[in-house]
């Protein structure tokens, strides 16, 4: 609770500060747009009815957008995990897979994510393909290396002390090697979640497809139309996105992590 | 199979060292860690290997574990020539090798559940057994971290005992622990020897936890690994590390690793 307190008078502080520079006309209100136009443009994109006769043609549009971006982050990401864990594991286990799977994914990793934009365009046109293309390989690398890190990092102890137990291959790496490594695989999940975001938000600001308006698309436009109250919503609601995919699908991985291992007790 | 039939199995297992060599090669050139190694140890019987860091104790309880593929000579167990880690010979470890993502029954029954020809409830009885056996029933479900480390070398212990192994390999278990904590272990290892009737190989530094604990202490010395003389333990059990009749003899097996190491010395 006390947490809470603290963390939520942080905020009204930043609030209080934005809204001071904003009254002292320090900058034009064309850049700097007080607390008060940014929380409008949200809300009128989101719940705000409009008047009799006058719907808001706006509503939902926020979320409709949300919609769009969660569900290409959504399957790009998944594809990213379904490929890259495996991946992973086989660049551990084998040789020649590090030496040129390995090598390609440190490589690639190191790529900014926005530099596949040009290519998937070249490739896939303005498709929604082009922008899955973009999140596979933005999430893909980091999942890769990740686990395979994760593997080569298992004590050897364990592998040898399960030897003795009369375990094998398969048996192994499922109930030993596997588990063993979920610290980093975890880890990696989330790396992998954060350049996905990354790179699905540089696609959508540089790709304009007709099948769908994902935030990125918004925050494009509202430079565009410089409409500087859209960018900064927009750019809130991605931050909260992110904040709440932390929370929702990494923290009762890492609670559930730390109590096993007994790690990261320090508050 | 019950549980007073599982536990009445005590296979017995004549154990056979013939000729081991081993040498590893590291970046700093050869280690001779092994040089023609023979040793025999009877069924039942406690012997512990001591010797100074390097001397290849380690590696030879790692061969006889089935860990390490020998460049010569064999491992023979009633006879039979060993191949590979078997659920006859279990290790225990210096640091517990105990599995973080499995609480303490999960541990004990990880070898278990390998074990063919018994059923899951028998398979809990077991573990539980073996647990009560090591003092920790009241800790069955705990996390491996919310452990100290006496505790974790017993969960270790009933863990390598479980499946019922004839013969238990233990490289230094009880080295990182607190000194009370080790002298309790010495009377708890005794007991569960004593009522498990395992064959035991021992592998420490501690020559005074060498007399405590073997019926028989084998001295190696290294660069090679060689073993360089044995002493029979005659002294009645259980045995109290403190006693004045097992220092004596832990005083003449340390004179005896200080000969032989100045020898080594002069030698080399």
């Amino acid at each position: 609770m006390k947490r809470l307190i603290t963390a939520l008078v942080f905020f009204a502080g930043l609030i209080v500060a934005w809204e001071a520079v904003v009254r002292a006309r320090v900058w034009s209100p064309v850049l700097v747009p007080a607390p008060e136009a940014v929380a409008r443009y949200l809300w009128e994109n989101t719940f705000a009815r409009g008047s009799v006769g006058a719907p808001n043609p706006n509503r939902w549009q926020l979320f409709l957008a949300i919609g769009v971006t969660l569900k290409r982050l959504g399957a790009g990401y998944l594809i990213g995990l379904a490929l890259g864990l495996p991946l992973g594991l086989a660049t551990a286990r084998f040789r020649v897979m590090r030496d040129t799977l390995g090598v390609l994914a440190l490589g690639l990793q190191g790529l900014p994510s926005v530099c596949w934009v040009p290519l998937a365009l070249l490739w896939f046109g303005q498709t929604e393909g082009a922008m899955l293309f973009v999140v596979v390989m933005g999430s893909l690398w980091s999942v890769v290396l990740a686990t395979e890190a994760g593997v080569r990092n298992v004590n050897p102890i364990y592998v040898r002390a399960a030897r003795t137990m009369g375990s094998r291959w398969l048996h192994i790496w499922v109930k030993v090697i596997i588990p063993a490594s979920l610290p980093f695989i975890v880890s990696g999940m989330k790396q992998g979640w954060a350049f996905a975001w990354r790179s699905l938000m540089a696609a959508e600001i540089f790709v304009t497809i007709l099948t769908g308006f994902g935030l990125g698309n918004l925050l494009h436009y509202g430079r565009e139309l410089n409409a500087m109250d859209q960018v900064i919503g927009i750019m809130l609601v991605i931050v909260f996105i992110g904040l709440l995919a932390d929370k929702v699908l990494f923290s009762p991985w890492e609670r559930f992590l730390h109590r096993r291992w007994g790690t990261g007790q320090t508050g | 199979m019950t549980l007073q039939q599982e536990l009445a199995v005590t296979p017995s297992a004549k154990l056979l060292v013939e000729d081991v060599s081993k040498t590893f090669h590291t970046g700093r050139g050869a280690v001779h860690a092994l040089d023609r190694i023979t040793l025999s140890v009877t069924d039942g019987e406690f012997v512990c290997l001591v010797g100074p860091s390097g001397c290849g104790k380690s590696t030879l309880l790692n061969v006889v574990a089935g860990l390490e593929v020998p460049d010569a000579g064999r491992v023979l167990t009633d006879g039979a020539p060993i191949r590979g880690p078997g659920r006859d010979r279990m290790v225990m470890f210096q640091e517990s090798a105990l599995f973080p993502w499995l609480d303490v029954l999960g541990n004990v029954m990880f070898g278990l559940r390998l074990k063919p020809g018994l059923s899951h409830a028998e398979r809990r009885e077991i573990a539980h057994y073996y647990l009560q056996l090591v003092g920790l029933e009241h800790f069955v479900h705990a996390y491996i971290h919310e452990l100290s480390g006496g505790m974790k070398q017993r969960v270790a212990l009933a863990r390598a005992l479980a499946p019922n192994p004839r013969v238990l390999l233990m490289d230094e278990p009880f080295a990182a622990l607190d000194a009370l904590t080790r002298e309790q272990l010495y009377g708890d290892l005794q007991r569960i020897w004593a009522e498990r009737r395992k064959t035991i190989i021992f592998v420490t530094h501690n020559v005074r936890e060498a007399a405590c604990l073997g019926d028989r202490v084998v001295l190696f010395s290294p660069h090679p690994g060689r073993i360089r003389e044995e002493f029979r333990v005659p002294l009645p059990r259980p045995r109290d590390i403190n006693s004045v009749g097992l220092a004596e003899h832990a005083t003449e097996i340390m004179r005896a690793l200080k000969g032989h190491l100045r020898g080594a010395e002069v030698a080399a």
